[in-house]
């Protein structure tokens, strides 16, 4: 059968692990990223329409909100948002072919870098407050 | 010898797919197509597979083995499996499959004859290469500003375009091989700058290098379509 444009049993190919490279890891991993933050976002719009409902209605949702299950749920978007945003500093240098060569240290550069970052955000959310 | 089980795709019509297994004694030196070979020499001569010169020049003998696409001619049995162990072998991705192992290769050959893909280039169209290359000095050019002509490096297997994840989406995506052959051509015509700078061009590619990692012949698709962006930027800012 002729393969279709958007086929949605070909999607989970966006996704599987299976097989890949470094670079598709890199793909994968920033296609995930980018839908988490895009889910985040209307998460956040939807905490921010609280306000609306009244200082009250807010300052209990705050209170919930530091309980450790949200911090981790937290230190997920800043995982996330740190490495969309080094990795997207990769896509956009090779993206003018600067580096290609080197995508595979780049990206594990920004990995690392995300890790640590997000380590540093832990320490300092969970030891805080 | 070893003793290794293919589990080989099986599609004829429009059947919906299935896998069949067979039990392969191989000399470990072998390479997967020579399995595949057997089974349809002692096994099963309905099986249907593609090749011809069964050493990485025509690029027929594409196919998945272990879920990764290979050239199954030049691909040792040894480093893919070991003695006892299961290999499956599955036609391209992003194709359709015409029968068992064999896919229609058709929608890359016209992409590449859109792109104007030349059957010969001269070495100089090709600098990542030509620093490599190191011509003939015993064979006198007959006046100065003759060239040397090559073969271009892709051998329109197909694979780079099974291992793309933008192409399991989107069959209109011109991809790797197809960008690359426009990137050894530069964009001197209008019509090759017209379709690397569309929707199914070099935008429409993600990065993920997978074309690269799969290429058997070098061509390093990835990087050609990162400077075909480059090039198509160059031109569109008017700096080149
Ligand atoms: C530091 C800031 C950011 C940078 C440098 C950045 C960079 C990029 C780049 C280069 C891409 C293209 C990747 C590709 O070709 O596959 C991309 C895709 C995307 N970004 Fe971002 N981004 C940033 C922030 C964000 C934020 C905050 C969101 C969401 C709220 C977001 C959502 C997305 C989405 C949905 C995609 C499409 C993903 C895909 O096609 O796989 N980005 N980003
Ligand atoms: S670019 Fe490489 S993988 Fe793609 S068709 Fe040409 S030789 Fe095959
Ligand atoms: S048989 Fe020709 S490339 Fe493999």
């Amino acid at each position: 059968m002729e393969p279709q444009k958007n086929d949605p049993k070909n999607l989970w190919d966006w996704f599987n692990p299976k097989g890949r490279n470094v670079g598709g890891w890199a793909f994968i991993l920033n296609r995930i990223a980018a839908l988490g933050l895009v889910f985040y976002l209307y998460l956040h719009l939807f905490v921010l329409g609280k306000l609306a409902q009244g200082p009250q209605v807010f300052d209990q949702f705050i209170a919930t909100a530091k309980s450790p299950l949200y911090i981790l749920g937290e230190l997920l978007v800043i995982a996330a948002a740190l490495y969309h945003g080094l990795n997207g500093v990769r896509v956009l240098l090779t993206s003018f072919n600067i580096g290609v060569p080197q995508q595979k240290q780049m990206f594990y550069t920004a990995l690392l870098l995300s890790v640590l970052g997000t380590l540093v955000f832990a320490v300092r959310m969970f030891t805080v407050h | 010898m070893w003793k290794i089980t293919y589990r080989v795709h099986r599609q004829k019509g429009n059947e919906p797919p299935h896998y069949e297994t067979f039990q392969v004694e191989v000399d470990p030196e072998e390479y997967v197509l020579d399995g595949v070979e057997k089974i349809w020499a002692s096994e099963d001569r309905s099986l249907t597979f593609r090749h011809a010169c069964h050493h990485s020049t025509c690029g027929a003998c594409g196919m998945r083995v272990n879920g990764v696409e290979k050239l199954t001619c030049i691909t040792k049995i040894k480093d893919v499996v070991q003695d006892g162990g299961t290999l499956t072998v599955e036609p391209l991705r992003n194709f359709p499959v015409v029968s068992d192992l064999v896919v229609d290769l058709g929608p890359l050959y016209r992409k590449m004859a859109a792109v104007q893909a030349p059957a010969v280039h001269a070495l100089s169209m090709t600098p990542w290469e030509g620093q490599n290359i190191a011509p003939p000095a015993d064979i006198p050019m007959r006046s100065a500003d003759e060239e040397y002509i090559r073969l271009p490096d892709c051998i329109e297997c197909g694979i780079c375009i099974s291992a793309c994840p933008v192409a399991a989406t989107d069959p209109e995506y011109f991809g790797p091989a197809p960008l690359a052959a426009i990137q050894i051509q530069g964009l001197d015509k209008p019509e090759l700058l017209a379709l690397a700078d569309s929707q199914e061009g070099v935008w429409r590619c993600h990065s993920a290098f997978e074309c690269s990692a799969v290429c058997p012949s070098n061509v390093d698709p990835g990087r050609r379509i990162m400077d075909l962006r480059r090039q198509v930027s160059a031109k569109r800012l008017k700096l080149a």
